[in-house]
């Protein structure tokens, strides 16, 4: 199976501003920045919730908490492959406690990674509030989860593939889509 | 890593990395509300300890129970083996009972070798020691002691000077230590008298003295290994006296060690003996640590080889640090 | 009795002739190429199969009287005959331990009912094997058995005044101490050589040293008293040495070899499968290299099996509680060809001299290890060495099944075993 030449859906003009959007609909929506937290989930995650503190703190010229939470350990699919690598969890040092904890991801798809992001906050402590933003949601849920923020809805196919790629990790910012081919 | 661990020698760098990154993570659920992780739900793990030890089968319970395996505790005294039933009808025993892993203490050399390779069991063994031959999981511990302390939790143990002083010819500690340590980068001297260092010791990768004196001011971890009364009536050595006096870490030796190095021992320990009160408690010691960071590492192991399918095959990955 | 042809067999690997056996000895042996024209025979195919003279063992253990869940003498000399073996010497380590002439006779005569071979017992040296009293040596060569050889083996004879004793006494008729060289305070509790793999598998170690301390001892003793001495399995580089400088001062020493020590070394340890633990222990490859270099040049008289049956529950467990010991009797054959004839190391009449003319002269067994020449009784062995054979257990006529050489490919394979002019062996099975 391969997959052939994606087709951009998001450039990075498009990924700048749906972030900025995000960003303001998360302070519209709480009022503010008072007792935000970022959690983002790796890979990509923990990226945009980074660029979302920098946007939220330029808007409100408050610093926000931001974290990283890994999942592995709480997912339901451990047994299909390999143990796999954890990735460090960092949780800020205000904790979660009483606070609304905004889950960043880049892809919802399934939900079964929210559902194992709930299982860990569950055991780290008690949010006041989760909310959940994701740039793409694709659609094909599994699971009865939904986001609160979206940067663009992406009616996809089980045959495609969403790439999201970001200048931090894979040099640039952009979106594609493409299909898989079936041998 | 692979379906079982019997020896530190099994272990190659990237298997060693793994496990120290991985207990790391599994460090903060000790510190967490909810000190417990779904991830070894439904899977059966076997504490079979044919050696007394309270605190390793505990550390291995404690790791078990966090990560929500089931844990069946299964001590020789009193049971079906002291009345003289084999190893093998032990593990077939416990193959009946669906156990994913096998946690092995036992005094024969070999014993997990045994059970991982008759065809007995199906599932992963865990050596916590066997005889004088290793144990794997305290030489991680260590290794993860060490780690923090001299290389902030990260990376290798490459430049570490290490000193295992004792009685090395029956320590299994010191055999899985001085084997990771070397798979590590570290530098480790074995400091004993001759009688208690094994013939053929010259060819693994350490140096031998016999001077705890010349060594002690330049090492950044020293390591005291139990030393058991009755080698004196073995002619190991002639008393305790004389033990202590040569070979014993003590005030004078405690002040002369370098800034930031650190005291280990695996335990129990003979205060008096091998080790003053003043070095197991002062603040250089380390030892309390090292009993908290095996549970920690014994998650790391039990998740590694019971989390998955299979380990054979995994990358280590570079960390993504926020 | 039947009388055999065998057809185009090699006499110790030589030009192939005809041997003619009848009435329990070798008849007629044609002119090298040239055939026999006998009637009324039964006529085997020799087809290029080497011809030895049949085996003889100075060191088997038949178990029976005691240990028959391990082995009998019936079935431990079925597979003796299967390894080529018209003689075994059995070990006195029975239960009851064969201190006695009552259980010497026994031994005798269970092997003369069973047929496969003739069983030769060996007496011990000291009552019960405790190693503090004499045992009753001259009520055992007297007896039916015509016990010669002495020995304790499974333990040492360590108390050096009992070994002085015992080699003088048996001056009196001629028989000959055979050693189990371990010096029991350097071996206490002792499961592997000590070496570069004991120190790594944390197994106690066995050092060479406590076997050279003891021949070296015991060459002296015997030099002193006059006396004959015999050194069991002998497993080191400085025992060879120690025999080397014995013999060229004229000691009367002779010395043995099993097989495994020839072919295995202490690295087969390294899996702990209890199948590789014996006494003495399998050493280092330099070992291995000169006790090959001392069997060539005869400082090691003979090739002896130390065949050790044990049930399976006394290896099928972890090291420390199996059992000392290995099959030998079946694969001895092999094992030599591989070692030291296809290494070109030995010839066939060499090996002939190793494992049956020089054991018998040792045994002082007047009919086995003959010359193969008209007259002579009919002890012969007929070899195969061009077929490769895994090892199975499937293979295995021992009751026990503990041989190291499981899983390996060994050359090689007994064809036919005669005892005086009984076929024990035909068509590489037993006769019955």
């Amino acid at each position: 199976m391969g997959t052939t030449q994606g087709r951009i859906v998001l450039d990075e003009g498009d990924l700048s501003r749906a972030l900025t959007r995000i960003a303001h609909q998360i302070l519209e929506r709480n009022r503010g920045a008072e007792g935000l937290l970022l959690l983002g989930i790796p890979t990509r995650g923990v990226q945009l919730a980074n660029r979302l503190a920098v946007l939220i703190s330029n808007i409100e010229g408050l610093e926000i908490p931001v974290g990283t939470l890994d999942v592995t350990l709480h997912r339901d699919d451990l047994r299909l492959r390999p143990a796999r690598t954890l990735i460090p969890t960092l949780i800020p040092t205000s904790g979660l406690e009483g606070r609304i904890v905004v889950l960043v991801d880049d892809v919802l798809f399934s939900g079964r990674t929210i559902r194992a992001a709930l299982d860990a906050i569950g055991e780290i402590g008690r949010p006041a509030a989760v909310q959940l933003a994701v740039l793409i949601d694709r659609g094909h849920r599994e699971l009865p989860i939904r986001a609160d923020y979206v940067g663009k809805n992406l009616p996809t196919s089980l045959h495609e593939v969403v790439k999201v790629s970001l200048k931090e990790i894979d040099g640039d910012d952009r979106v594609t889509i493409s299909e898989v081919s079936n041998a | 890593m692979h379906r079982h661990l019997l020896s530190a020698a099994d272990l190659s760098l990237e298997d060693t990395l793994l496990i120290l990154d991985t207990a790391e993570e599994m460090s903060r659920v000790a510190d967490a509300p909810v000190r417990k992780l779904p991830t070894l739900r439904g899977r059966t793990v076997v504490n079979l300890f044919f050696e007394d030890s309270t605190r390793t089968r505990i550390s291995f319970e404690a790791a078990a129970k966090r990560l929500s395996a089931d844990v069946i505790n299964f001590s020789a005294k009193g049971s079906s083996v002291s009345k003289g039933e084999s190893l093998k009808d032990t593990a077939l025993t416990l193959e009946a009972m669906g156990a994913d892993a096998v946690v092995i203490r036992h005094s024969a050399s070999g014993a997990p070798h045994r059970l991982a390779h008759a065809g007995w069991l199906h599932g992963s063994v865990l050596n916590a020691g066997d005889g004088t031959h290793e144990h794997p999981t305290q030489a991680l511990l260590d290794a993860f002691t060490m780690r923090r302390h001299l290389r902030k939790g990260k990376g290798d143990l490459a430049g570490v000077q290490v000193a295992i002083v004792g009685d090395v010819l029956h320590s299994r500690v010191a055999r899985s230590n001085v084997i990771l340590l070397a798979t590590l980068g570290a530098s480790v001297t074995l400091v004993a008298p001759a009688t208690l260092l094994p013939v053929g010791v010259d060819k693994w990768p350490c140096s031998i003295s016999y001077d705890l004196d010349s060594v002690i001011g330049k090492v950044d971890v020293v390591m005291a290994l139990r030393v058991q009364l009755e080698r004196m009536s073995a002619a190991y050595f002639p008393s305790a006296r004389e033990y202590s006096r040569r070979f014993g870490l003590e005030s004078t030796r405690l002040a002369r060690l370098r800034e930031g190095a650190i005291v280990m021992h695996p335990g129990p320990m003979n205060r008096g003996l091998e080790i003053s009160a003043e070095a197991a408690d002062g603040l250089r010691s380390v030892i309390v640590e090292q009993v908290a960071n095996g549970v920690s590492v014994r998650m790391a192991v039990l998740y590694l080889l019971l989390g998955g399918a299979q380990l054979a095959d995994i990358e280590y990955k570079t960390l993504v640090e926020a | 009795m039947s009388s055999y042809l065998l057809r185009g067999v090699r006499l110790l690997g030589n030009d192939p002739v005809d041997l003619h056996l009848a009435n329990g000895v070798i008849a007629e042996i044609s002119e090298p190429s040239k055939k026999l024209r006998v009637t009324g025979a039964k006529t085997i195919e020799g087809d290029g199969l080497i011809a030895l003279p049949g085996l003889v063992d100075l060191h088997t253990h038949l178990r029976e009287p005691g240990r028959e869940d391990a082995e009998t003498i019936e079935t431990g000399t079925r597979a003796a005959a299967l390894g080529g073996y018209t003689a075994v010497h059995a070990m006195a380590n029975t239960d009851p331990v064969a201190d006695t002439a009552g259980v010497v006779e026994q031994v005798w005569r269970l092997g003369k009912e069973a047929g496969f071979c003739d069983v030769f017992p060996i007496g011990a040296v000291t009552v019960g094997l405790g190693g503090e009293r004499l045992a009753e040596l001259g009520a055992m060569a007297d007896s039916a058995a015509r016990v010669r050889i002495f020995s304790d083996d499974g333990k040492c004879v360590s108390d050096p005044i009992l070994m002085r004793r015992a080699l003088e006494y048996i001056k009196s008729f001629g028989g000959v101490i055979a050693q189990h060289a371990q010096e029991p305070r350097l071996t206490e509790g002792a499961q592997m050589n000590e070496g570069e793999v004991s120190a790594v598998l944390g197994l106690r170690g066995w050092p060479a040293v406590a076997e050279e301390a003891i021949i070296a001892r015991d060459v002296l003793l015997a030099e002193h008293v006059g006396s004959k001495l015999h050194i069991c399995h002998v497993s080191t580089a400085g025992s060879a040495e120690i025999l080397r400088w014995a013999k060229s001062r004229g000691i009367d020493v002779t010395a043995e070899v099993t097989p495994h020590h020839l072919l295995l070394t202490d690295e087969m340890a390294r899996s702990y499968n209890p199948l590789y633990k014996v006494n003495p222990p399998l050493r280092t490859l330099k070992d291995v290299q000169a006790l090959r270099a001392a069997l060539v040049d005869g400082v090691i008289d003979a090739v002896a099996t130390d065949h050790a049956p044990h049930p399976i529950e006394d290896k099928d467990c972890e090291w420390q509680a199996a059992a000392f010991g290995m099959l030998g009797l079946q694969n001895a054959l092999s094992v030599v060809q591989q070692t030291m004839v296809d290494t070109q190391l030995l010839t066939w009449a060499q090996v002939a001299m190793r494992m049956s003319t020089t054991p018998a002269r040792i045994g002082q067994i007047g009919n086995h290890g003959r010359p193969l020449s008209p007259g002579e009784p009919a002890n012969i062995t007929l070899y195969d060495p061009s077929v490769k054979q895994v090892v199975t257990e499937a293979h295995i006529v021992s009751k026990s099944r503990n041989t190291p050489y499981l899983g390996m490919t060994l050359p090689g394979a007994v064809i036919a075993t005669f005892l005086r002019g009984n076929p024990t062996v035909l068509a590489g099975k037993l006769t019955r």
